[in-house]
């Protein structure tokens, strides 16, 4: 019989969003409880890896207006503009209480806080903190967590499945990698903050656990997946290990050239490049300072006329920032030069960086409403794992880390005015779920009747999310990695472990979350097939045009036994009716009126 | 270092396994893996449990130096294994063990408990007597200000000062050399109040004078936090700081 427990609260991850949760349910109701699950120590999180930097308006000459058209504009116009509004609002009050909590943000001279220039934004507004600016957030996050004795920490505690009875999210159940004890673990309220899944690709920027259980146990619940056919390709990614070199290189003025030595940025609509002595240089919203996939599927096109750098681990162009000089380098990213050093063995200040697009970002996620909250009653999601929407069809640089506060604090908000209001219901029943479910995973670890090693099974749902849903998709390519999904769906049904034991069984977890990945990547690829247009990150070569007749619309994907069900839902458009997306000409005109 | 032979296709690594269920205490055990010019000890760690043995168990996820996860002895030498390159171990073999002074759950992941438990008594948070209110934005600090404490804000637990210091070897009470450096961190930021709170645990036989200045902590630091530097800091301030708690008996120390 699984043990159980209870809180108030029960949050599932100790990210940036989760943090930021428990922080706002301690702040909000002192009395309430919170048992923060985690499967990892909160200090190991994802987060840790942002380089780049937050964004918030703060400083003269900049506007939340401008903010959001940045934001709107640059998600193609799929962003939910009542929830870009809401975001940019709050993420300036949300960086300064960060600030107040510690966070070592760079500074002016005069000591305010200092901004940079970020791609696809038309004004300096990127909070940082040297090129550790993910890094410094949790930590100071993590910190500042610890002063409230009312979070109860469940670290290394991998949780497997939503507890749902009389229609409402009341708890999870888990399993404590020490021990390989599995319990329930309650709450009147549910938060999933589990980060995002780049981890179902084989080339990405994501750390190891970024595997989208999150995702997997809502849409497992029946909660829809919203958008999720948007996968940002970062531009910039060291080849063989696709480790991220930040855009804020480019943001500095780090340029693109291709093997000849070109700009090739500029064939592809994306404006003119000025002379690096130019004081302009660079100029926002062009050039290296356009959205990510305009820059990442260029380079698809340059690999196609043969303009890039072959190499075994793949084709690459070049990152230059020596004319930065060692000074600048040193001082605002020096995290670039020790990665790029470690890494690929060279040193940026004399020589180049191989780059090339790899997977960093997933625009979809747990669909939720303004406040947060789920279709399930008590599930709130916030962090990478939800889809609001802010971030549409791509998300702009420096946007996520701010959206982790602003809404990991609004879902904590959220879940501790539910909890208050509902009490547990049935003990009895939710006992027994935890009970089915440990067993399920007892029969996970003892599994040895099967053949299939689950790193292969791994690699080849990788491979064919690869082939079939990368930077340019087609009917066909969906359709040959939709038909690998169900095979690997079947060959996991016999997979076999080699490690039956309890303690500290990372094979075991390795299977729990390949189970959910299989289940998200089916998602993934049929909302892509039914979306017969080119939006942002989501480009077809079969229908290469944007459709707004058709697909303003999110797509919702609902778990069957079958293929998923797939609707469609229409966008919020208040102030900002979709226009062309521009980059480079018209904003250099825009930006001469301003006099910026 | 030994140069790279290029014909190099294979590496032996031999790895301290323990399985709490089953052995009495850690062996070693020898496995062959390929050798790659450009693989760190994780990815051929990474090779072993995908293709080789699913039962070896190790922490591990940025991959990049900054999650603090990966940390392990590697020919005896406190290691993230994501920034270790074979190719400096050649022609090998590489000894993996779990990280030196930390009691082991399992093959190579060690218990963090104890380090968890003093991370958190040195109240690693901003404390002041008053909040500035948000709406009055964010306090001022200028660069040399946040340069007084920057260093130390650099690091990302990942305990390998612990696991090369021979004074935590033997004390298990020391607070150690990262919990110091998080201490100076708080100390010294000028948004803090807090040091007269943190004074006693510091100041006692546990903190900052149990340290005999090996700076064993501060040469294995990967992130160059120099927690032997946070501590020698410490304590003269903590001179001064008594010095001066005898000539104005009643202002802040
Ligand atoms: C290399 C890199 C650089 C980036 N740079 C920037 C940047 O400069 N600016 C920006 O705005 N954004 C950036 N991003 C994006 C941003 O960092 C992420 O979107 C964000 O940090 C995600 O935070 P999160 O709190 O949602 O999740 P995470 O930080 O990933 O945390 C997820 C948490 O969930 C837990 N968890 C997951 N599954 C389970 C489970 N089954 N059981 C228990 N716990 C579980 C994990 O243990 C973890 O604590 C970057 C991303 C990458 C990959
Ligand atoms: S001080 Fe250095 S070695 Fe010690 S835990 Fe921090 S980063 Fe690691
Ligand atoms: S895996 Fe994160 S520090 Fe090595």
């Amino acid at each position: 019989m699984a043990e159980i427990t209870q809180h108030d609260i029960v949050i599932i991850g100790g990210g940036g969003a989760g943090l930021r949760a428990a922080i706002a349910v301690a702040e909000t109701y002192p009395d309430l409880d919170v048992g923060m699950v985690s499967k990892v120590y909160p200090m190991r999180s994802h987060t840790v890896s942002a380089e780049g930097g937050a964004a918030g308006v703060i400083k003269p000459g900049d506007s939340l207006e401008d903010h959001i058209r940045d934001t709107i504009s640059g998600s193609d116009w799929l962003a939910d503009q009542d929830a870009v509004e809401a975001f940019v609002r709050e993420a300036p009050r949300e960086l300064t209480q960060l600030e107040h909590w510690g966070c070592p943000w760079s500074r002016e001279p005069d000591g305010s806080v200092a901004v940079r220039p970020f791609g696809g934004m038309g004004i300096q507004r990127t909070w940082f903190a040297a090129d550790k600016t993910g890094f410094h957030m949790l930590h100071t996050l993590f910190q500042t967590s610890l002063k409230y004795a009312r979070i109860t920490r469940y670290d290394e505690w991998f949780a497997s499945r939503l507890l749902v009875e009389d229609g409402r999210c009341q708890g999870v159940v888990a399993l404590e990698l020490r021990t390989g004890e599995v319990r329930g673990i309650l709450g009147k309220a549910v938060i999933l903050c589990t980060g995002g899944f780049g981890r179902i690709f084989p080339f990405t920027t994501n750390a190891a656990i970024k595997t989208g259980d999150g995702l997997g146990l809502a849409y497992r619940a029946g909660v829809p997946l919203k958008d999720m056919e948007f996968v940002q390709y970062h531009p910039t990614g060291l080849p063989g290990t696709g480790i991220l070199i930040t855009e804020a290189a480019r943001g500095e003025g780090g340029i693109l050239v291709n093997k000849h030595g070109d700009r090739y940025l500029r064939h592809y609509d994306l404006g003119e490049p000025l002379d690096l002595g130019d004081p302009r240089h660079p100029l926002f919203r062009t050039m290296e300072l356009g959205p990510r996939d305009r820059l990442s599927q260029a380079f698809v096109h340059e690999q196609e006329l043969g303009n890039v750098f072959e190499a075994p681990d793949g084709a690459y162009v070049h990152l230059d920032i020596r004319h930065l000089g060692e000074k600048t380098i040193d001082q605002k990213i020096p995290f670039v030069r020790e990665l790029a050093k470690n890494y690929v063995g060279i040193d940026p200040v004399h020589q180049p960086i191989p780059v090339r697009p790899v997977v960093h970002y997933m625009m979809g996620g747990i669909d939720t409403d303004l406040e947060a909250a789920t279709s399930l009653p008590g599930l709130f999601a916030a962090g990478e794992c939800a889809c609001v929407s802010i971030n549409g069809a791509n998300r702009l640089g420096s946007n996520s880390l701010p959206e982790l506060l602003v809404f990991g604090a609004r879902a904590g908000r959220g879940a501790a005015e539910w909890a208050r209001e509902h009490p547990e219901s049935s003990r009895a029943a939710l006992e027994q779920q935890a009970d089915v479910e440990e067993a399920r995973i007892r029969d996970f670890r003892g599994g040895d009747g099967g053949t299939e090693r689950i790193a292969s099974i791994r690699a080849d749902l990788q491979a064919a999310m690869e082939s079939g849903c990368g930077i340019y998709r087609t009917e066909a390519t969906l359709r040959a990695a939709a038909e690998s999904i169900a095979e690997l769906r079947e060959r996991f049904r016999s997979m076999r472990l080699d490690d039956h034991s309890l303690a500290f069984n990372t094979e075991l977890t390795g299977a729990l979350e390949l189970d959910l990945m299989i289940e998200i990547a089916e998602a993934l690829v049929h909302s892509a097939l039914q979306r017969e247009e080119s939006r942002g990150s989501h480009q077809r070569l079969d229908f290469p045009t944007r459709d707004d007749e058709r697909f303003l619309k999110h797509s919702l994907a609902y778990r069957t036994e079958g293929v998923p069900r797939i609707e469609h839902r229409d966008v919020v458009i208040t102030r900002w009716p979709p226009a062309e997306r521009v980059y480079g000409r018209a904003h250099e005109a825009g930006a001469a009126e301003r006099g910026t | 270092m030994t140069q790279a032979p290029s014909d190099a296709t294979t590496i032996r690594l031999e790895i301290a396994r323990y399985r709490p269920e089953q052995d009495e205490r850690p062996v070693l055990e020898r496995y062959d893996v390929p050798y790659r010019h450009e693989w760190v000890v994780l990815d051929a760690l990474n090779y072993l449990k995908d293709h080789i043995d699913g039962t070896l168990s190790y922490r591990w996820s940025c991959r990049m130096g900054i999650c603090g996860s990966c940390g392990m002895m590697v020919n005896g030498v406190p290691k993230l294994t994501c920034s270790a390159f074979l190719r400096d171990y050649l022609p090998g073999p590489i000894r993996v063990e779990p990280m030196a002074n930390f009691p082991v759950e399992r093959d190579l992941v060690t218990v963090l408990d104890d380090f968890m438990e003093k991370f958190q008594a040195v109240k690693p948070w901003i404390i002041r007597d008053g909040e500035q209110p948000l709406e009055e934005g964010e306090y001022r600090q200028t660069p040399a200000q946040l340069a007084d404490f920057k260093q130390f804000s650099m690091c990302i637990n990942c305990m390998l000062c612990y696991a090369a210091c021979p004074v935590y070897q033997h004390e298990d009470e020391f607070l150690g050399p990262a919990v110091l450096a998080l201490a100076q961190r708080y100390n010294h930021d000028s948004r803090d109040q807090g040091k007269g709170e943190r004074q006693e645990l510091i100041w006692s036989d546990e903190g900052i004078w149990d340290c005999t200045f090996v700076g064993e902590c501060s040469a294995v630091c990967p992130k160059h936090v120099d927690p032997a530097g946070a501590i020698q800091q410490a304590k003269v301030e903590s001179t001064v700081g008594w010095y001066r708690s005898f000539l104005a008996p009643f202002g802040r120390g």
